[in-house]
């Protein structure tokens, strides 16, 4: 029993994390329409960030969240700028093409990386990496304690963005209805330019919270961006708080996978949930929680 | 009726190829040519014509490989048995899946295929009782010389190019390409949707594993790595697709020719010219650049995604109006 509720514990901890990389694939998903291929290399570029911060400077991997982030949202506002902007307006016989247009940055980014910080595997050991504390036997890994609390905090500051302020609003009315938007005087290309922005941003935060208890090398990106679009077809396209659903059940599907059944199954057991979701689900939770 | 001469004599070309060009480096070359000719006229009958984008062409290219691999390594036949029941296979796994997945439209089913490829990537590196996980299988080839692969490559290259054409003429064709334009419109106009969508992909299945087999005749050893490889085989398999012309039947002619192309002259710091420099000059910094750009090829790969997606969305022979254009007016300005 205790094995058990270690597995639950260790799969939400996991889970929180998973969210914020699936909130920012989930946001990107509404607005744009397009599926983000590059999200997991986003992330691996925050890592690197943090990393450098970690390694040159010194910094506490937490505190490189004030510098990452911006990074990362400013990458986001480039690229969708001046690389999928244009191809809106591009003549072609694919609709894809942005999305084929994600696969190629995501390519240059993974090997820019290999090119700066070489094919090795990197870690950020800080003085709390493997320390835990204990709650009735279970133990709980401090690092990853701090990230699924930062975790919460964002997810629930990026929430009260949505909701409350006048840019969150607009948001959401591109991702529900661009050309209604457009008409009601929202300059849709702009609030593009600005999601993929708050989306790279938030799997930025992911990628440094996961780095002190993770590994690090140029071709971790491909993984999860995996993760990232399997969260998105759990939770529903486009719904955020799907998003954060299908972040949790992917963490506990993970670690109840790699406990039970073997830990080379880790991977395989979210792909097959990826196909059993798309099977007798096609929605996503969104279909049930209708949010 | 027009007259295939064009066609004929690029034919006669590459029969009497071999036999011209003697050094087993360029007979690998245009062997890798004619490979990827065949599985980017795949990826073009299901993406380019029937618009349901394939990212997973590696799931079937190597379910293929691996077909023809454990026929010879498991039943103990020969491996080039896998070339039909590598085909044949690789349908019956795209029937399901097409089944199954064809209810997603656009990037959705997009993604789907990346996690078929993904599935399999990891059972074949798993399940290791059967695939011998990561340490791959080894098949003895059955030529030391390269020009019978040669003759067999060209043929599936011919071959698929002249399916996709009848296909691409016939009414087959045609809800195809309805299909691609406009879905719901042409469900409305009675076409089985479906039907059609399955019926492209199970083409589409059937040349990329039989491309697959012969991967595994032609170099001897597979893992998963390599034959399931997101980057190497599904990136490659779209950039043909896309860098020749989506939607023509001559494209992936000349996509696999650019990108065999591109990848060989950075994999070789263009054919060793870099190399020679670097001996004959001797400057010492030379090397570090042949190096550097020996790393590059997949970094030029993405690079080249985006220039191509960007500037030339229809691929070199869908747009070729557009370079003709481009180089008769700056002819013009130059007089």
């Amino acid at each position: 029993m205790e094995v058990f509720f270690q597995t639950l514990v260790a799969g939400v901890l996991k889970g929180g994390l998973y969210a914020l990389i699936g909130l920012g694939m989930t946001l990107i998903m509404g607005v744009m329409g397009i599926i983000n291929l590059a999200h997991g290399q986003f992330m691996m570029v925050a890592m690197y960030i943090t990393y450098t911060l970690f390694h040159f400077f010194g910094l506490d991997p937490y505190t490189t969240l004030i510098i990452s982030m911006p990074s990362l949202f400013l990458l986001g506002l480039v690229i969708q700028k001046f690389l999928l902007n244009p191809l809106m307006k591009v003549e072609s016989i694919l609709p894809e093409n942005q999305v084929l247009m994600t696969v190629g940055i995501a390519m240059v980014l993974t090997e820019v990386a290999r090119f700066i910080f070489t094919s090795n595997y990197l870690s950020v050991r800080t003085s709390y990496s493997s320390s835990a504390f204990y709650v009735g036997g279970i133990s709980f890994s401090v690092p990853l304690s701090i990230a699924f609390i930062l975790a919460c905090l964002l997810t629930l500051g990026l929430f009260l963005f949505l909701i409350k302020t006048d840019l969150g609003r607009s948001i959401r009315a591109v991702s529900q209805d661009s050309g209604a938007a457009e008409l009601m005087g929202i300059d849709s290309a702009k609030i593009k330019v600005i999601t993929m922005g708050i989306g790279a941003g938030l799997v930025a935060s992911a990628g440094t919270l996961l780095l002190p208890i993770y590994y690090l090398f140029p071709d971790i990106g491909g993984p999860f961006t995996t993760k990232a679009f399997i969260i998105t077809i759990l939770g529903g396209l486009g719904s955020t708080v799907g998003a954060i659903f299908g972040g949790l059940i992917l963490g506990l599907a993970e670690s109840f996978g790699a406990t039970y059944i073997g830990m080379d199954f880790e991977d395989l057991v979210g792909l097959i949930i990826f196909l059993l979701v798309l099977l007798f689900l096609p929605g996503g939770i969104r279909r049930l929680t209708k949010v | 009726m027009k007259r295939p001469f064009g066609q004929l004599f690029l034919l006669f070309l590459l029969l009497i190829l071999p036999l011209v060009i003697r050094e087993a480096y360029y007979q690998h070359l245009m062997i890798l040519v004619l490979m990827w000719v065949a599985i980017g006229s795949g990826w073009n009958l299901i993406s380019g014509f029937t618009g349901q984008v394939l990212f997973g062409a590696a799931a079937f290219f190597g379910f293929g490989a691996y077909t023809a691999a454990l026929l010879s390594s498991k039943l103990g036949l020969s491996a080039w048995w896998g070339l039909p029941l590598g085909g044949i296979l690789s349908v019956a796994i795209a029937f399901p899946f097409g089944w199954i997945c064809f209810r997603l439209r656009g990037p959705y089913f997009a993604l789907a295929t990346l996690a078929l490829n993904e599935i399999f990537r990891h059972v074949a590196t798993i399940w290791e009782s059967l695939t011998d996980g990561m340490i791959g299988i080894l098949v003895m080839q059955t030529f030391v010389s390269k020009a019978p692969y040669y003759y067999v490559a060209l043929a599936i290259a011919v071959v698929s190019i002249v399916v996709i054409d009848r296909v691409m003429q016939s009414r087959w064709g045609y809800y195809f390409v309805s299909i691609r334009e406009d879905q719901d419109a042409a469900e409305s106009m009675g076409i089985n949707t479906l039907y059609y969508k399955m019926l492209s992909l199970c083409i589409s299945a059937f040349l990329i594993g039989i491309t697959g087999a012969l991967y595994t005749n032609y170099m001897g050893f597979i893992d998963p790595k390599v034959v399931f490889s997101l980057h190497d085989i599904s990136i490659m398999a779209i950039l043909v697709g896309i860098v020749g012309g989506v939607g023509t039947i001559y494209g992936p002619l000349v996509g696999a020719f650019i990108m065999v192309a591109v990848q060989e002259i950075f994999r070789s710091g263009g054919f060793g010219l870099l190399n020679f420099i670097g001996r004959s000059t001797g400057w010492p910094f030379m090397s570090s650049i042949t190096k550097f750009v020996g790393d590059a090829h997949v970094l030029s790969f993405g690079i080249l995604v985006i220039i191509v997606i960007l500037f030339l969305p229809n691929g070199v022979v869908g747009d070729w109006p557009v370079i003709r254009k481009m180089f008769v007016r700056s002819k013009d300005q130059a007089v």
